[in-house]
Formats: structure tokens, C-alpha cells, sequence
């Protein structure tokens, strides 16, 4: 595998998150249907073929689709069979509708799990689920794929992570006296690491430039941290992602700098880079570009 | 019967000198709706009723009539009604056993004598407020405020407690929250009133965002592993939490028939095993159903009246249950809902420590609403004879390999010795052999040595 082909990040990045979640059903009691899971794929694989073909999209893949549909399968329960069909073919279709400056506004997951969430009856999210023995297998398998990748995909991660575990330190070890174990105990969250390492570091929806990319995982941490511990509400981390989404068009306009996009073959270690006004929807090349 | 190793609440015991004061299970039921709260708790405290106290941090200062001693039968009926139950298939009524009946709260000795009260001086120098007195039945309750851990745990010692080291660290995220707490002590005049040998469940209802139920300061004067048996009471959906994994209780298989005789033991050793296999880190879902009916019932569905009582708010006043085509698998008694009503129960089992559980269990009310419960099946072998019919020999060959299947669950369940259970099993029905064995034919070999 070239090191740092960013196709093969992807492919990685889809074969991790489906080993967590094949581990985690299996050994977690995920309350999740397999048949779930193939709705989630038939859903989100068809919205994506849908959309490329009305859009007359052609050299876009299906990798994003799949990692979207797992991150569904992963973050979303439901006591029905179609929830996670149509939370995975919203969040696909949102990826080619809400989009500003040539660019989609939410990650594409986080948007379809909230709508399920919030529009479709029988749908919760347990973030509670994974479990220690879990955490510590995720942390691994974190660390042992970031390794994979260069700093460029984890920048997102790790300023998010050191952002929400410097507030925590501060404002409730610190401040309010909480033992060190509760910071433990949260850092064991699978969800708060499955939100880290596969969601906010998402390259599309994040802001183009270095400093807003930062400011923005501050914010998201803030925002999930009072969420949560000040106003008591669930689902934090995803909630706070979705409203600070909105803030990315703002950033990319203030911090100039070139988009990232995806770069679908391997022999150089360079992400195709491309001025913003030139890109129209995701998974698409919009400069010439051989595909094998 | 539940391991009697444990001491827990919501808040801590605190004691004179050093007896030692212990309270097992707990049994608290959370009613929740609306950001609408009725916590009610109750406790077996044994030891001098002059030495209990009980501190749970609150949100909001609670006004008197927001207090109210309960009734403890309350727990008893809401305890049977979600408790674990045992079917067994050729009998007609399904057997039931309430293992949980084990864990109400044993009577408490008299004592005497009630500390004095401390000089508002001396309360205002140590940053703590009374913020409101009450006498609510046998409890004398203080509301307090305070701005530092060190000046509440003083007030608390000088006002008679012998706190318990660590209370100042445990109460610190509390006060920096800014919540209230509620110290209950028992009036004795009040008490000896009652006429009754036991504490009875104290109740409060508040406003809060907050729906989380407070266990770390009862970790204060534990000396092993606590448990908390919860009901939550909800409008909707099952609860779990959602700062730890929720998972619910293996349940349907198929067990030896012994465990009839030993059904307390089963599930205490279920109960541990899965505790084990979990590391004690997470919470057991044992039961969510609605409150109005059951299938099979281990007790008579609570009447609205009970319901109200344990804070369900939002029940009508008219006993009027929502009809609907869903079957009613048993009939109720007059004053019972007959069908299903808008009130939702999961009943969550925890063993805990300080390490395993180093926060508050908060909680989300899911949309989930697939019914649970912990049910455990025994099948009666058929009694007749192998020669029978030509029948009987292929059932007992089936019988045979049912019963090992049996054998390996309850091992897995409960970890218990294979060897013994399939002892057990042979002497509480031997599988009878055909006597044309050991003529050449399946079996030959049985009668060789």
C-alpha cells in the first residue's frame, strides 16, 4: 500500500470502522440488526448511485457512501427496520444538496444520525455502549491507523481531543474537583472516539485552513463540553459538530487557503488540492485526473 | 437474596463514634418526565435510629411540601410487579418467584437522644446556610447550602456526625454545582409515633434538567461493592444510561428443571457471573415493560393510585387506561389498569465500587420501546415410559441432548461446576433406558462393565 495515498486512507479508514463494528455487535450487544446494517448500505449505496446519476457525476466512487453508512450502523439504534435506511440515505443526500462554496456543510453521517434521531420514530443513540474493554481496543486500533496516515488527516483529531480534555482538566478536575478517573472514564467513551477519530477529522467538511481548522475543533469541544455538563442534554459531541458545521463556510471565506479534496489514485504522497470556486460536488474530480 | 456485603445510597451514612453502619441494597425509584423529578428512596438501614442520617445532593431548595414520607409497600408492589421471573411450560400458571423480596429494608433498634442544633454564628463562619427546616414525618430534614466541601464537612461534624474521610473530596463537585443538600435524620418522637419498626422511603419532587441519580457519596463508608436496584418511571421509552454501558440481562433460555428449588441461588449466581463478565462496570437492564399489564405476570400491575404515589404526575386523576387491540394477558383485579398506560418501567440492577463507577449514572429516556424482561424457562420431561410407544424412545434421545444443552447454559450463566449440574439433573429425573439395550443393539456396550 503507498503510505500516504489518501484513496487508500479511506479504504483503511472503512475497513477499521467495520471491524469496530463487527466487534463491537458481536462482543457488545449492540441491540443492532444485521438487517439493519444492510438497510443502512442499501439506503445510503442507493442515494449515492441516485444522486451521481442525476447530477451525471462519473468519476466519483462509492468509498465516502460506505464509510457514511457505517458511521450510521455505528452511532444510530432503532427499534424498526427503516430508520437506518432512510438516516443513511438522508445523510448521503445531504452531502450533494446542502452545500455552500462548492463544498457539503455537514459531515455526512453526523447529519443523517441527528435527522434519524430527531425526525424518525423508534431512534436513539447509546452512547454509553461500548464499554472499557472496548475503548482500550479502539484506542489501539486509533493509533495504530493514524500511524498510517500523515499529520494532515490527524490535526483534527488531536487538537479536538487535547481542546475537550484541556476544558475537562481545567473546568472539572481542576475547578470542581472531579477525580482524574472521571476524565478516564470518559476518554473510555466510544462514541467521544469514534466522534474524534472518524468524524471531526472528516477533510471535507473541515475548514480549509490550519487556524480555522483549530478554532473550529475549540469550538466543538466548548460547545459539546456545556452541552453536556452545563445543560444536561445528550448526544453532545454530535450535536455541537452539526451547529458548528455551519460555521465552516465562515472560516473558509475569512482564512483563505485551497480545499482539500480526495485524491482517488496512488504513486504520490500529495492530496489533490483545488481552489474552492472549481468544486461541485463531493466524490467528483473536477480537474483531469487518471482513474484506474 | 442478594450479596449483604454492600453499603450504598444516593447519599452517605454518617455515625457517632465509629459503629459501623452499613446499608445493603438500595432501592430507589425514578420517576421522570417533562424535566419533571420524583425521587424516591428507600434504604435497610440497620443501627441506631439516633445515628442515621442520610445527605443527597438536591438541585433546588426544596420546599416542605415537595418532601413526603412514603408508603415502603410501594417498593414492595414495584419490586414484585418487575422482578425476575421463572416459567415453567407444562403448568398452566407460570411459577413465580420474587427473589428481590429479600432486599427490603429489616427493621432498625430504637435509640435515643437527637443532636442539638449548631448557632446560626458558627453555620454562617463556616460558609453553610440553612436554607430551610422541616419535620416531615419521623425525619427532621435540614436544606443546606454551602460554599466550600471543608465548611460543610465541619458543620456536618460539629453538628453531631462523625463524617466519614472523604466526604469533603466527594462533596466538592457538588457544591461547585451549586446544588443543595438534604440531610435527613429521624425524629424519635416522631418516629415512635408511627408505631413502625423500620425507616420509612422518603420522597422528594423537583425541577431539574438533571436526570441523573447521585450514588457517589454513598460511596463515602463503603467497605465492598454496593447495588442499587433503580425503577425508572417514564412516559415513553426504556431508560439507560448514557455515561455507562446499559445492557440488558441474558434471558428466554432454557434451564434445568432443578433450578425450580434454587431459583434465588440461580440468579444470584447469574447475577454475579454477569457482573464478572462485565467487570462490575456496567448497568443491568432487568426488566422494561408498561406499567399496565404483563406476560406472565409476577405480581398484579400497580394501580394508578400507586402510580401517582411513586410520582407518576402525568397519570389522569379518572383510572381510565388507554384502551388499545394490544391482548391483555392477565386480567387485572378492580382498582388495576386493565390494558396498557401511559407509564413505562425499566427496572436497572447495579453493583458498583468507587473505581468502577467514578460518576454519577446519568440517564436518557430512549424511543426504544420493545418490551424486556428477565425470564427464565423450565421444561418438565414427560414422565412415561421408553417402550411406551415407538415415540418415546426418539423423545428421550431428544430429551437427552435438551437436557445438555440446559446443562451448558446454566454453566455459562451462572459458571457453576458442568459435573454438578448434570448430577443434579440425573437425580431429578433419571432419562429412562430401553431394555432392549445391551442385546446387540443401540448400546451394546452399556452392560459390559
Amino acid at each position: 500500500m503507498t503510505k500516504d495515498s489518501s484513496k487508500n486512507i479511506r479504504i483503511v479508514q472503512a475497513f477499521l470502522m467495520l471491524s469496530i463494528l463487527g466487534a463491537g455487535a458481536v462482543a457488545k450487544d449492540f441491540s443492532l440488526d444485521p438487517v439493519q446494517v444492510l438497510l443502512a448500505f442499501l439506503g445510503g449505496l442507493s442515494a449515492q448511485y441516485i444522486c451521481l446519476r442525476l447530477l451525471g457525476i462519473k468519476h466519483a466512487g462509492y468509498q465516502s457512501a460506505i464509510i457514511t453508512c457505517i458511521g450510521v450502523s455505528l452511532l444510530l439504534r432503532s427499534d424498526n427496520l427503516y430508520a437506518h435506511a432512510l438516516a443513511a440515505a438522508a445523510a448521503v443526500i445531504s452531502k450533494f444538496s446542502i452545500r455552500i462554496s462548492g463544498k457539503h456543510v455537514f459531515n455526512p453521517a453526523n447529519f443523517g444520525v441527528l435527522i434519524g434521531l430527531s425526525l424518525l420514530p423508534g431512534t436513539w443513540i447509546s452512547a454509553g455502549q461500548w464499554g472499557s474493554g472496548t475503548a482500550l481496543a479502539f484506542w489501539l486500533i486509533a493509533f495504530g491507523s493514524v500511524s498510517l496516515m500523515r499529520l494532515r488527516f490527524q490535526l483534527m483529531t488531536w487538537s479536538f481531543l487535547t481542546a475537550y480534555v484541556g476544558i475537562f482538566i481545567f473546568h472539572r478536575v481542576l475547578w470542581m474537583g472531579y477525580e482524574t478517573s472521571v476524565l478516564l472514564h470518559h476518554l473510555e467513551n466510544g462514541t467521544l472516539l469514534l466522534f474524534a477519530f472518524f468524524m471531526i477529522s472528516d477533510p471535507k467538511t473541515a475548514p480549509n485552513h490550519t487556524a480555522a481548522k483549530l478554532l473550529q475543533t475549540l469550538i466543538v469541544a466548548g460547545t459539546a463540553y456545556v452541552w453536556q455538563f452545563e445543560f444536561y442534554m445528550t448526544n453532545a459531541l454530535l450535536w455541537s459538530l452539526l451547529f458548528a458545521s455551519l460555521l465552516v463556510p465562515v472560516w473558509d471565506r475569512l482564512f483563505t487557503a485551497p480545499q482539500f479534496e480526495w485524491r482517488s489514485f496512488g504513486g504520490t504522497n500529495n492530496d489533490v488540492v483545488s481552489p474552492s470556486h472549481n468544486f461541485r460536488t463531493a466524490d467528483a474530480r473536477p480537474i483531469a485526473a487518471p482513474v484506474r | 437474596m442478594l450479596p449483604r456485603s454492600a453499603s450504598a445510597f444516593c447519599g452517605f451514612y454518617v455515625a457517632k463514634a465509629d459503629a459501623s453502619l452499613y446499608n445493603k441494597a438500595s432501592q430507589v425509584v425514578l420517576t421522570h418526565h417533562d424535566n419533571k423529578t420524583v425521587l424516591s428512596m428507600m434504604n435497610d438501614y440497620k443501627g441506631d435510629l439516633t445515628e442515621f442520617a442520610m445527605v443527597v445532593p438536591v438541585p433546588v431548595v426544596l420546599q416542605k411540601g415537595q418532601i413526603n414520607v412514603g408508603d415502603r409497600k410501594l417498593f414492595e408492589r414495584i419490586d414484585a410487579f418487575s422482578a425476575p421471573r421463572l416459567v415453567e411450560y407444562f403448568d398452566p400458571d407460570p411459577c413465580q418467584q420474587r427473589f428481590a423480596a429479600d432486599m427490603l429494608m429489616e427493621s432498625a433498634p430504637m435509640g435515643a437522644a437527637v443532636r442539638k442544633g449548631m448557632s446560626a454564628k458558627r453555620t454562617k463562619s463556616l460558609g453553610v446556610k440553612v436554607e430551610a427546616e422541616y419535620t416531615v414525618g419521623e425525619y427532621d430534614i435540614v436544606i443546606l447550602s454551602a460554599k466550600e466541601s471543608d465548611g460543610l464537612e465541619t458543620w456536618l461534624q460539629e453538628s453531631g456526625y462523625n463524617i466519614p474521610s472523604g466526604a469533603r473530596r466527594a462533596l466538592k463537585p457538588y457544591i461547585k454545582q451549586k446544588l443543595k443538600f438534604f440531610v435527613a435524620k429521624v425524629n424519635l418522637k416522631e418516629q415512635a409515633k408511627t408505631g413502625l419498626t423500620y425507616l420509612r422511603p422518603l420522597q422528594f419532587a423537583f425541577n431539574s434538567r438533571r436526570f441523573m441519580l447521585p450514588i457517589r457519596l454513598g460511596m463515602i463508608n463503603a467497605d465492598g461493592p454496593q447495588e442499587i436496584l433503580l425503577y425508572v418511571l417514564t412516559k415513553d421509552g426504556r431508560v439507560e444510561t448514557t455515561n455507562y454501558r446499559t445492557v440488558k440481562l441474558p434471558t428466554g433460555m432454557d434451564v434445568p428443571v432443578f433450578v425450580k428449588e434454587e431459583f434465588k441461588d440461580f440468579y444470584r449466581s447469574m447475577f454475579d457471573e454477569q457482573v464478572r463478565k462485565e467487570n462490575m462496570k456496567t448497568v443491568f437492564t432487568e426488566y422494561f415493560w408498561n406499567m399496565g399489564w404483563c406476560d406472565p405476570c409476577a405480581a398484579d400491575p400497580l394501580s394508578p393510585e400507586e402510580l401517582r404515589n411513586l410520582g407518576v404526575f402525568w397519570l389522569e386523576e379518572p383510572s381510565s387506561p388507554i384502551t388499545s387491540g394490544r391482548p391483555q394477558r392477565r386480567f387485572a383485579p378492580p382498582g388495576r389498569p386493565s390494558g396498557p398506560v401511559p407509564v413505562m418501567v425499566t427496572r436497572l440492577h447495579l453493583r458498583y465500587t468507587p473505581d468502577t463507577f467514578p460518576e454519577d449514572l446519568f440517564f436518557q429516556e430512549t424511543q426504544d420501546r420493545a418490551n424486556y424482561q428477565a425470564r427464565y424457562v423450565l421444561r418438565h420431561p414427560w414422565k412415561g415410559s421408553i417402550d411406551e410407544c415407538p415415540q418415546a424412545k426418539p423423545y428421550f434421545e431428544q430429551l437427552k441432548d435438551r437436557r445438555e444443552r440446559e446443562a451448558e447454559t446454566l454453566a455459562s450463566l451462572t459458571g457453576w461446576d458442568i459435573s454438578t449440574i448434570r448430577e443434579k439433573q440425573q437425580s431429578s429425573f433419571e432419562i429412562p433406558v430401553s431394555e432392549n439395550n445391551g442385546n446387540g443393539q443401540d448400546g451394546w456396550w452399556k452392560n459390559l462393565w
